[in-house]
């Protein structure tokens, strides 16, 4: 095993909800520690293909495949209901645009961060407690609201929460479906940092999804452009965004210029 | 084996049960939904559960399950929260002695069957017994996952960090794992159960018991079991294992240590005691000639104290703060309420 060999690939991916497209004819490879953005138009297919990645959705054709911290790469539909959620909460993480479908509202921070921690046999409740302490302090939540619930955390507090949640077990890939969207553009800000630096500090590979071409520009090393299902541009980022190939990519560029 | 049975009482009109009440068409198909919660230890088994002619929270799954495992020569005892003659013991007892005209007891040790809600008997269980625990909410996971399917993937899994969650946040608000009753147990290394809200203290009883144990869910259409010799392990975290509640005194009658108590209030000034939950356990060892501080007069000690109550008891001792269902009764004590109350209370059922 090499760190050549990528981390995850997909082919020729579909997915129909009956007849309707969510995506077909997606094909890629991403990297150990790479950031893949995913953007288009709203009902483009970047939430269906960000679904079908990370398994919580059934491709109507094609593969997924990844490799597994023992380095071997494995077609994600050959594991078993309890391999796949040990991939999920030990070295993937899923970060999501409402906080009440990523976090348990109604267990305290601390619990919410330890949880991943409990799944995988921690059972010393000292140490789950002082790793809780730690993430919460990284994500830059004051160390005494730990025993809050999330429910009286703000909107950006939430997502840092969301974070820490997924990070304490160290993955090595994070999905985030649109994770700053619906903020305030201070907390926005102040959000976008904290991921950049949470992904160099670690080496995260991330794949996320947003129709906000500052954030794919911000966080991510490459792009993926949707457009009615399918992918019709790819580069890297500043590439792409600085010399658009697309009329469509064209298009959503100058929109933000607009904007 | 079991023929239908007329109903014993002179003064009913003749109304005919089948043995135990149910038809024996439901109690196959519950003894199939037990013989396959015994194969599977803490496995929770869906059942089609009955009406019964009693309410949900008089423990209908448990009456189900005692009713398609009573045969005639059985002698069945029935207890609510360590009592024999609380409202609702006496109910389910009378109610079996009408349906199955089978022989009761209020001694353990001569029960082949014992039914119960919220305690297990302080006299150790033996090999051919059976205790039957009636279960107002089987799903352990129920608190953090409200989701069924969730649910039943978790344990098909035996993904239980959640229920480790839980105890989390019991030692995060109060400083120590504050569940006292339903305390969650691992069966066999494998599923996580619970044990119906008897007091936690009562859990160690159930590792390793010689008797068979049966759980019936009524309003929830479960039964789960644990099978004799098996191991039980209360979940816990390392630096804050499982204990159970210590009583700082003995019982005030008999004496005993190291069995549950409840708290009797004498009087209105303060006045109270703590006496056995298990009332067979505290009159056998009343009678073996154990005294407490309380004792009666007539004990074998000088009896230095008013008021002397009665080793009789009232309905309604209530040691895991959970409202009891029975209308009226409320989880007070109401014939324990006063002095009068209590010194005079049902001395008919004196044993
Ligand atoms: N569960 C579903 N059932 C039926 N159709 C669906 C379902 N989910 C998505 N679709 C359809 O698939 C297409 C792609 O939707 P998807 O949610 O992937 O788009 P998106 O790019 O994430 O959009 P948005 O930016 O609005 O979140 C759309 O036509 C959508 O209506
Ligand atoms: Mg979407
Ligand atoms: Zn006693």
């Amino acid at each position: 095993m090499t760190t050549d060999t990528p981390l995850l690939t997909a082919q020729g991916l579909a997915k129909y909800y009956g007849h309707r497209l969510g995506c077909r004819d997606v094909d890629l490879t991403l990297h150990e520690g790479e950031v893949l953005a995913i953007v288009g138009e709203s009902g483009s297919g970047k939430s269906t293909l960000l679904g079908l990645l990370s398994t919580e959705l059934a491709p109507t054709a094609g593969r997924v495949a990844y490799r597994m911290r023992d380095g071997e790469t494995r077609d994600l539909a050959s594991l078993s209901e309890a391999e796949r959620r040990l991939l999920l909460r030990t070295d993937w993480g899923f970060v999501r645009q409402h906080a009440e479908q990523g976090l348990r509202m109604a267990v305290s921070a601390g619990g919410n961060v330890g949880e991943r921690l409990m799944a995988v046999g921690w059972r010393h409740y000292g140490d789950i407690r002082s790793e809780a302490t730690d993430w919460l302090s990284r994500v830059e939540i004051a160390a005494e609201r730990i025993d809050d619930d999330p429910r009286t955390f703000s909107g950006g507090m939430r997502q840092r929460l969301q974070i820490a949640r997924n990070l304490v077990t160290r993955p090595r890939l994070v999905f985030m479906d649109e994770p700053t969207s619906g903020l305030d553009v201070s907390v926005q800000a102040r959000l976008l940092d904290l991921i950049r630096q949470l992904v160099e500090e670690f080496g995260l590979a991330v794949v996320i999804v947003t129709h906000d071409l500052a954030v794919a520009r911000l966080l991510s090393h490459r792009i993926m452009v949707m457009k009615s299902g399918r992918v019709i541009e790819q580069g890297l980022t500043d590439q792409v965004l600085d010399d658009p190939r697309e009329p469509y990519t064209q298009l959503l560029v100058s929109s933000v210029l607009a904007a | 084996m079991n023929a239908p049975a007329t109903a014993p009482a002179s003064s009913m009109p003749a109304i005919t049960y089948n043995f135990a009440y149910l038809d024996e068409q439901t109690k196959r198909m519950i003894r199939r939904a037990i013989l396959k919660a015994i194969a599977i230890p803490g496995y929770q088994v869906p059942f089609a559960s009955r009406e019964m002619p009693m309410p949900y929270g008089w423990g209908t799954g448990g009456v189900q399950v005692t009713a398609a495992i009573l045969g005639a020569d059985d002698v069945l005892k029935v207890i609510d929260q360590g009592s024999d003659d609380t409202t609702n013991a006496v109910a389910i007892r009378t109610f079996f002695e009408t349906t199955a005209g089978v022989a009761t007891t209020t001694r353990t040790q001569d029960a082949t069957i014992i039914q119960t809600r919220h305690r297990i008997p302080e006299a150790e269980l033996k090999a051919g017994q059976t205790i039957v625990f009636q279960v107002p909410i089987p799903e352990p996971l129920r608190f953090l996952e409200p989701r069924e399917t969730e649910t039943r993937r978790l344990h098909g899994l035996a993904d239980y960090g959640l229920m480790q969650v839980k105890l989390y946040e019991d030692i995060a608000r109060h400083g120590h794992i504050a569940t006292t009753y339903a305390y969650p147990v691992k069966v066999e290394d494998r599923y996580v159960m619970d044990p119906s809200p008897i007091p936690k203290f009562d859990n160690p009883k159930m590792n390793d018991s010689p008797a068979l144990q049966l759980f019936g869910a009524g309003r929830e259409k479960r039964i789960y079991a644990i099978p004799p010799y098996t191991q039980v392990v209360s979940l816990d975290f390392e630096d804050h294992p499982f204990k159970v509640q210590a009583f700082k005194e003995p019982c005030a009658l008999c004496g005993a240590t190291g069995v549950y108590l409840d708290e009797v209030i004498l009087d209105d000034k303060g006045g109270r005691m703590f006496v056995c939950s298990d009332t067979d356990h505290c009159a056998t060892r009343q009678a073996e000639g154990h005294t407490g501080t309380m004792s009666a007069p007539y004990a074998a000690q000088p009896g230095p104290l008013t008021p002397s109550p009665s080793p009789a008891r009232g309905e309604g001792g209530n040691p895991t703060g959970i409202p009891s269902p029975l209308v009226g009764e409320g989880g007070s004590r109401p014939s324990r309420e006063t002095g009068e109350g209590f010194a005079t209370g049902e001395s008919g059922e004196a044993r």
